[in-house]
């Protein structure tokens, strides 16, 4: 039954990838608009809205680093002149373009009709698209996303971004386009994201369950992956998060644990916090060290960077281009390094994790300047040791898993002796029989 | 406009000059600043990391601004490691040396610019070690040159001003703020003029020295930056130097984390004149004056938002912009070759490079690149690299 449930998500989300790169495929001859954006502060809705496809440059790099395409794109981009120096899915989307632009489906990527720089908590992004502008000579439009520095909202960020929005971007949108702006349109799609979005909580949220019934960073990327992309508020994305919303439930119904790819990890001797973006080369390998081990994260930030819809965050039909607004000032690297050890700590306590788990890669300066502070400051504040490991996104040069293995060996035996001597963790939930998973703000 | 003391002091020499802004430079406990706070005990101190930071506003609400740029080649990093991997360039590493040294606590206040994610973090760092201090992430508008990016801006700075006066117990009158920024239009227009002069003249005026000078000019009151610097002029004036048939050379990418000094002079003395750089950019980011008319914060605002700066750390709007940027700048200061020199890992400038020098070099100019970090203490490649280059270009040049 669960196994029945399992493949029917997974069968959505391959139909609703492999349909819209096809979509893509043919976007010219169909005439059909297509904006590039970044997950960070992406606007799908507004996107879709006009009848764009958006393209995402940052999923495509990844997925190129998960089919070992990426080593030759980064060479091919260095080559070129990038250095060696910047991040690599920068590279490894230059890369790709360079040598015929095919995509993950195998498919050719079309050129972007407008590059929409939602400029949101990564300095790399303003960069990457005035590179794309070179390549492809296309128009972008800036949306200037402020940054949390002081860890709030503040007002007048939201009002200077609405602005934006109508001043800049739609009227960018609506010339790249040729379509109107039009409202209703958008209230429909972010009254599906709230819908996806409720779904999705409740599939995060089950890793405070005992045993958790999903891997909350390697087996998460997989289920965030509609909701980074193209799916938010949309009537694909809906069905997707409510069959995996399902299927999670039943899996906790049954105590069971998330599905590894060499099986079930339902014995988890460790519960995880994870910090950081994963390493995509290797990542079946990567993922291997910790379930071999008996590890499972429960919560990761992560899988947090297209929104903190977790903390309570919903898209809000009725307020459209405020939404917009508050959702991409909400995006985990745009919060303060304070607040995102404040999130982090809550995640400890909340998901009553064992210990945590920081990757830092090399590319990736927005999350990895100051990773080594978090790393003292988490364990200060909540009494639990951390386990620093470095490698990098999409580059295998920096890859390195003997290394890896060893930290993360060497950090479960630790932990696993604390454990032993005392756990200072509260003692988890008896397992349930059935569980409805609830959506908790 | 104030000049040197005229009549009653003997004009101090080049050399004389040349040391005393050495000696700031190589303090990296800040003590001319201890000292002046001391003379000066109603003035804070404020820092503020590259690249562009309201300065004028600083010093309206009573702070002294200071420069953070790191500590070069000048300092053993010990504590500074554990908190930067080795792929983070070198500038936070010092910074924090400095920090957790005690070399910074005489700062009440520190501004982080956002000239990239690096310095963003350090504002969050800097908030959680030290709580006394006023930390503030100061975001600029990017984009549309906008009625829009004008009010945020404004907003921003008006924020800025609330809080720092409440700090300092100063809060500034418009007047106040108005004479702040005629100070700082006379502290660009210095600055302007030293940079025309080198760049007619580079042999009297070697980029060693004023460079020295624009880093004293980060230490001391603008007042005495003022002074000091027409007391340089008045000693190159009175001490020409031979012209040699060296190239002319523009430094781009090194505007946040500082070349030492050692690398400077290895590139003067590899044949090349530097005719126009981005070293300690914050100090020539508004290139014109803000006006003294209407309300100050806003004026500054508008002056920000309208400037004509292209810069790594700005978005830039003209989709033709990043090509033409070192063209024109070249033009501008007849120079026959770029030198990239960028501090490793450091994303701005890196990634700006393939779009800068393709540009350059479809104008036909020539370039090389190197990366350096603050505290490289061997110059031997970049001296080779730099004599190549400008000898080539010499050649070329006559062919
Ligand atoms: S620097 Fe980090 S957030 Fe920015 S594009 Fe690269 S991986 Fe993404
Ligand atoms: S040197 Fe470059 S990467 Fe480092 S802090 Fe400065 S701008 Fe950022």
């Amino acid at each position: 039954m669960a196994t029945v449930q399992k493949d029917r998500s997974m069968q959505l989300q391959k139909d609703m990838i492999a349909e819209h790169f096809e979509l893509l495929a043919h976007a010219e001859e169909n005439h059909t608009p297509v904006v590039y954006t970044f997950v960070p502060g992406n606007l799908t809705e507004l996107i879709r809205s006009f009848g764009a496809l958006p393209v995402l440059p940052e999923i495509n790099a990844l997925q190129s680093g998960m089919r070992k395409q990426s080593a030759d794109y980064i060479a091919e981009a260095e080559r070129i002149g990038h250095s060696e120096d910047v991040c690599t899915y920068v590279k490894c989307d230059i890369g790709m373009m360079r040598t015929g632009n095919i995509g993950p489906a195998g498919t050719k990527l079309p050129k972007p009709d407008l590059l929409l720089l939602s400029y949101t908590g990564c300095y790399t992004f303003m960069k990457w698209f005035e590179l794309l502008r070179e390549e492809y000579q296309c128009p972008a439009v800036m949306f200037h996303v402020p940054y949390q520095g002081d860890g709030e909202m503040e007002p007048a960020h939201r009002e200077y971004m609405i602005k934006q929005l109508k001043e800049q971007v739609i009227p960018a949108l609506e010339k790249a386009t040729g379509r109107a702006y039009d409202e209703e349109k958008l209230r429909y799609h972010l009254e599906l994201s709230a819908k996806v979005e409720d779904d999705l909580v409740a599939v995060l949220q089950a890793g405070k369950l005992v045993p958790s019934p999903i891997e909350g960073y390697f087996g998460t990327v997989y289920y965030v992956g509609p909701i980074f992309s193209a799916f938010r508020g949309t009537e694909g994305g809906v069905e997707y998060y409510r069959a995996l919303r399902e299927e999670i439930e039943e899996r906790a119904a049954l105590g069971l644990g998330p599905v590894t790819p060499d099986g079930p990890l339902n014995d988890q001797k460790y519960r995880l916090v994870v910090e950081g973006p994963p390493n995509w080369t290797s990542f079946r390998d990567f993922w291997k060290i910790f379930y071999d081990e008996g590890a499972v994260a429960v919560a990761s930030t992560y899988t947090k960077v297209g929104g903190l819809y977790d903390q309570g965050f919903r898209h809000d039909p009725s307020r459209p281009l405020e939404t917009l607004a508050d959702y991409c000032l909400g995006c985990y690297t745009n919060l303060s390094l304070p607040s995102r050890i404040d999130l982090i700590a809550k995640y400890i306590r909340e998901y009553a994790a064992d210990g945590f788990v920081i990757h830092s890669v090399k590319s990736c300066n927005s999350f990895s300047a100051g990773q080594l502070h978090m790393l003292r400051e988490l364990e200060r504040i909540s009494g639990v040791p951390g386990c620093f490991l470095e490698s990098d996104l999409v580059d295998s040069r920096y890859y390195g898993q003997a290394n890896l293995k060893n930290r993360v060996e060497s950090y479960l035996q630790m932990l696993d002796s604390r454990m032993r001597g005392e756990r200072n963790v509260p003692t988890p939930p008896s397992k349930p029989d059935r569980v409805a998973l609830k959506v908790a703000p | 406009m104030p000049g040197p003391a005229k009549g009653t002091r003997q004009p101090p020499s080049r050399a004389a000059i040349v040391e005393q802004v050495r000696e700031l430079y190589d303090d990296l406990d800040f003590s001319s600043v201890r000292r002046w706070l001391a003379e000066h005990p109603t003035w804070k101190a404020a820092g503020y990391l590259p690249v562009y930071a309201p300065r004028e506003l600083l010093h309206a609400c009573g702070f002294l601004p200071i420069g953070i740029h790191g500590a070069g080649d000048r300092l053993e990093i010990i504590r500074g490691d554990a908190f930067y991997q080795s792929y983070i360039c070198h500038l936070p590493r010092s910074v924090i040396e400095m920090a957790q040294s005690g070399r910074l606590d005489m700062l009440s206040a520190v501004l982080f610019p956002s000239t990239c994610d690096v310095i963003r973090n350090l504002s969050g760092i800097w908030k959680l070690l030290y709580p006394a201090v006023y930390v503030r992430y100061v975001d600029v508008p990017q984009g549309a040159k906008s009625e829009e990016a004008i009010s945020f801006w404004e907003n921003e700075l008006q924020r800025l001003v609330d809080d720092l006066g409440a700090l300092s117990g100063r809060r500034p009158t418009e007047a106040d703020l108005r004479a702040s920024v005629d100070l700082y239009n006379r502290v660009r227009a210095m600055i302007r003029r030293l940079y025309q002069l080198r760049q007619e003249r580079p042999w009297d005026l070697p980029t060693e020295e004023l460079y020295l000078l624009l880093r004293a000019g980060e230490m001391v009151p603008p007042e005495d930056f003022l002074t000091l610097a027409e007391d340089y002029l008045g000693a190159v004036a009175a001490d020409p130097r031979r012209q040699r048939d060296n190239s002319r050379v523009v430094i781009a990418g090194a505007f946040c984390e500082q070349p030492p000094l050692g690398l400077i002079k290895s590139i003067e003395r590899t044949g090349c004149y530097i005719v126009d750089d981005d070293f300690l950019l914050g100090n020539r980011f508004l290139t014109h004056d803000v006006s003294l008319e209407g309300n100050p914060i806003r004026t500054l605002a508008e002056a920000f938002v309208q400037n004509d700066l292209c810069s790594s750390v700005l978005y830039e709007i003209k989709p033709t912009g990043k090509k033409e940027t070192m063209r024109d700048r070249a033009a501008a200061c007849r120079a026959d070759g770029i030198i990239f020199a960028t501090a490793s890992f450091c994303d701005p400038a890196l990634l700006d490079q393939p779009m800068l020098r393709a540009g350059a070099e479809e104008a036909g100019i020539p370039c090389i690149a190197f990366k350096y970090a603050e505290n490289t203490g061997q110059f031997q490649q970049f001296r080779e690299q730099a004599g190549t280059f400008s000898d080539s270009i010499k050649l070329w040049g006559a062919s």
